[in-house]
């Protein structure tokens, strides 16, 4: 199943949408996959996520190997009726121009999903490391969807044309 | 992400509804798909299946168990174990013998704490970027002089303008000059603990900072360094100094004597060689600064005379100041006893600190209530009993959260308020007696 760049389907789009967590995995120098459970955002067009730079290891392996996964998976972080799991394959790209503001410009997905953030922000000087955050652009190549979330049988495949 | 022992880290797993399973599929993409799983901590192993799709015989494999609770508006209960290990797949089912795993659990590690232990990655990402942490000048200077800690000046001094008052003398100029001069002096302090702090590694040793305690950490993070901060001190001390020399001459030269004394315990609290804070006394030191010295030399610069009632009445004050610094010391004990800063809570047993502290606000409320019925001080100023359930709710909560550094927040918040609410309700006693 072919489909536009940068649109997945839409019940993917739902999931991401409303997901307060999904797992990211990044391939480390040793090929070895890591997954780190962050709070995807969604724009239309490309998925984002921040890092801390306290936090920032993951950062350095989407560096080295851009290929990411974003699996979503879990029914109380998901909050979506009917319930489905997916994972998206894609491309991704470590935005750190501007550790200091640049994560800013995603601030209003962030706000849409976790509107607690602002209380967070306006103590913003209790933990200044924290809010000193990179910004993790994926581009979906390639997305998997598991009806009813019963991932015993095979997804639904969807390839995004003209993908890296 | 801290390191966990297989054992554990299975054991652990086993406590989650479902596994993420990961691995690097023939494209060089990862791949992840969810699904039940069986855990076995004492085999370290844990199976997943029937799987659509496996990884191949023997490829690293990262499986992954997170939770979250949504609340209004955000999350709490983050926790989250991984594991690494090699895959036996046949029949569409995994099989990974673990080898190692890493977590997180915001119960045991709390968020704060989670942060700090990351510094040092932050450093090294800035470094390798070229960028430094940045922050308003404004936060940087509230930040950096522990801003809200001047109550602990603002109380004494009033206390000790009203006790002039009272005796019937009152200059409003030399009032706001003797706070300026003696809150240059406590900034200028709060900074230099600082700087020392970073000098001997107690600072960067406390992976448990609070908003409370810990320092301003303005070292640690980068937003400012040591030299800085040196000298932003130095000019606080120069500025205080200034202040005091001119109150000396235009008001009289016990100001000296006062202003050396409170200039002496300020610097050798913190500096070497004598350190204070480190042969536990430092509360001590604290109390009679906060206390008597201020009151007492804030009182002189409006009469130009000592009186013991302006001492008297210091010395609840000085014992709440001191119980200030006391309880903040209590979640800084692990890295203050690493930079051998030994303090009473470093030294003392956890019965004995909470002990102390019951004693030591008992004592504070036993003077006031002396005071006022001897006739000392004004009795209006026994309303300042008024606080002592704050007390006795921050000595239960040091009882109750003694180990864990951030539920102890809201005591340390309490103690601190206990220090000013106090201390103005003896001013209160004061003006409502020059009033009436």
């Amino acid at each position: 199943m072919k489909r536009p760049i940068g649109v997945l389907p839409p019940e993917v789009e739902t999931l991401l949408e409303r997901a307060l967590v999904a797992e990211l995995t990044v391939i480390d120098a040793g090929g070895r996959p890591i997954t780190y459970p962050l709070i995807p955002f969604y724009d239309g067009r490309r998925i984002y996520m921040t890092s801390s730079v306290l936090f920032s290891r993951k950062l350095h392996h989407i560096k080295a190997n851009p290929k990411v996964a974003v699996a979503l998976t879990d029914p109380v972080a998901l909050r979506s009726e009917p319930f489905r799991r997916a994972t998206i394959q894609g491309v991704a790209h470590v935005d750190d121009h501007d550790l200091h503001t640049g994560w800013e410009e995603i601030l209003p997905l962030w706000r849409a999903k976790e509107p607690v953030i602002d209380y967070y922000l306006k103590r913003r000087f209790g933990i200044p490391l924290f809010f000193e955050r990179a910004v993790i652009e994926i581009e979906p190549v390639r997305a998997f969807l598991w009806e009813a979330g019963d991932t015993t049988l095979p997804p639904k495949v969807f390839e995004l044309a003209g993908a890296v | 992400m801290g390191s966990l022992r297989p054992e554990e880290a299975v054991a652990r797993a086993s406590g989650y509804p479902h596994a993420v399973l990961s691995y690097v599929g023939e494209d060089g993409y990862p791949f992840s798909i969810a699904g039940e799983f069986v855990a076995d901590a004492d085999r370290r192993r844990v199976e997943m299946g029937p799987l659509p799709s496996t990884p191949r015989e023997g490829q690293t494999v990262n499986l992954t168990f997170s939770h979250i609770h949504p609340t209004e508006g955000g999350y709490d209960q983050r926790r989250y174990v991984s594991l690494w290990g090699r895959a036996e797949a046949g029949g569409g089912r995994v099989s990974v013998a673990v080898e190692r795993a890493s977590g997180w659990d915001e119960a045991e590690t709390p968020f704060f704490e989670y942060c700090e232990r990351g510094v040092p990655r932050g450093h090294e990402y800035f470094e390798g970027v070229g960028q430094g942490p940045r922050l308003g000048a404004g936060w940087l200077f509230f930040l950096a002089t522990r801003l809200p800690f001047l109550t602990a000046t603002i109380v004494p001094v009033a206390l000790g303008g009203a006790v002039a008052a009272s005796h019937g003398v009152w200059n409003w100029g030399l009032f706001w000059l003797t706070l300026a001069g003696a809150s240059c002096i406590h900034l200028g302090l709060n900074i230099a603990n600082d700087v020392f702090d970073d000098a001997s590694g107690a600072d960067a040793a406390n992976l448990t900072p609070t908003p409370f305690s810990g320092g301003s950490r303005v070292i640690q993070y980068g937003l400012v360094g040591r030299r800085t901060m040196a000298l932003s001190s130095l000019l606080f001390y120069l500025v205080g100094m200034g202040v005091g020399v001119y109150l000396a001459e235009s008001r009289g030269r016990w100001l000296y004597l006062l202003g050396a004394l409170g200039i002496a315990l300020s610097v050798s609290y913190t500096a070497p060689p004598i350190r204070l804070v480190d042969r536990g006394v430092g509360e001590i030191a604290v109390g009679l600064g906060f206390g008597p010295i201020t009151t007492l030399g804030a009182y002189f610069v409006q009469a130009q005379t000592l009186h013991w009632e302006a001492a008297y009445v210091s010395i609840p004050v000085a014992i709440f100041i001191a119980l200030v610094l006391y309880v903040n010391e209590i979640p800084d004990r692990e890295g203050d006893s690493a930079a051998g800063k030994r303090t009473l809570v470093v030294r003392w047993s956890r019965r004995r600190v909470v002990g102390a502290y019951a004693l030591a606000a008992s004592a504070a409320y036993l003077l006031i209530a002396a005071g006022a019925l001897s006739g000392v001080s004004p009795p209006w100023t026994l309303a300042a009993l008024a606080t002592a359930p704050i007390a006795r709710r921050v000595w239960r909560d040091l009882g109750l959260h003694y180990e864990r550094a951030y539920e102890l927040m809201p005591a340390i918040q309490s103690n601190i308020g206990l220090h000013l609410f106090t201390g103005l309700l003896i001013l209160a006693g004061y003006l409502t007696t020059i009033i009436f």
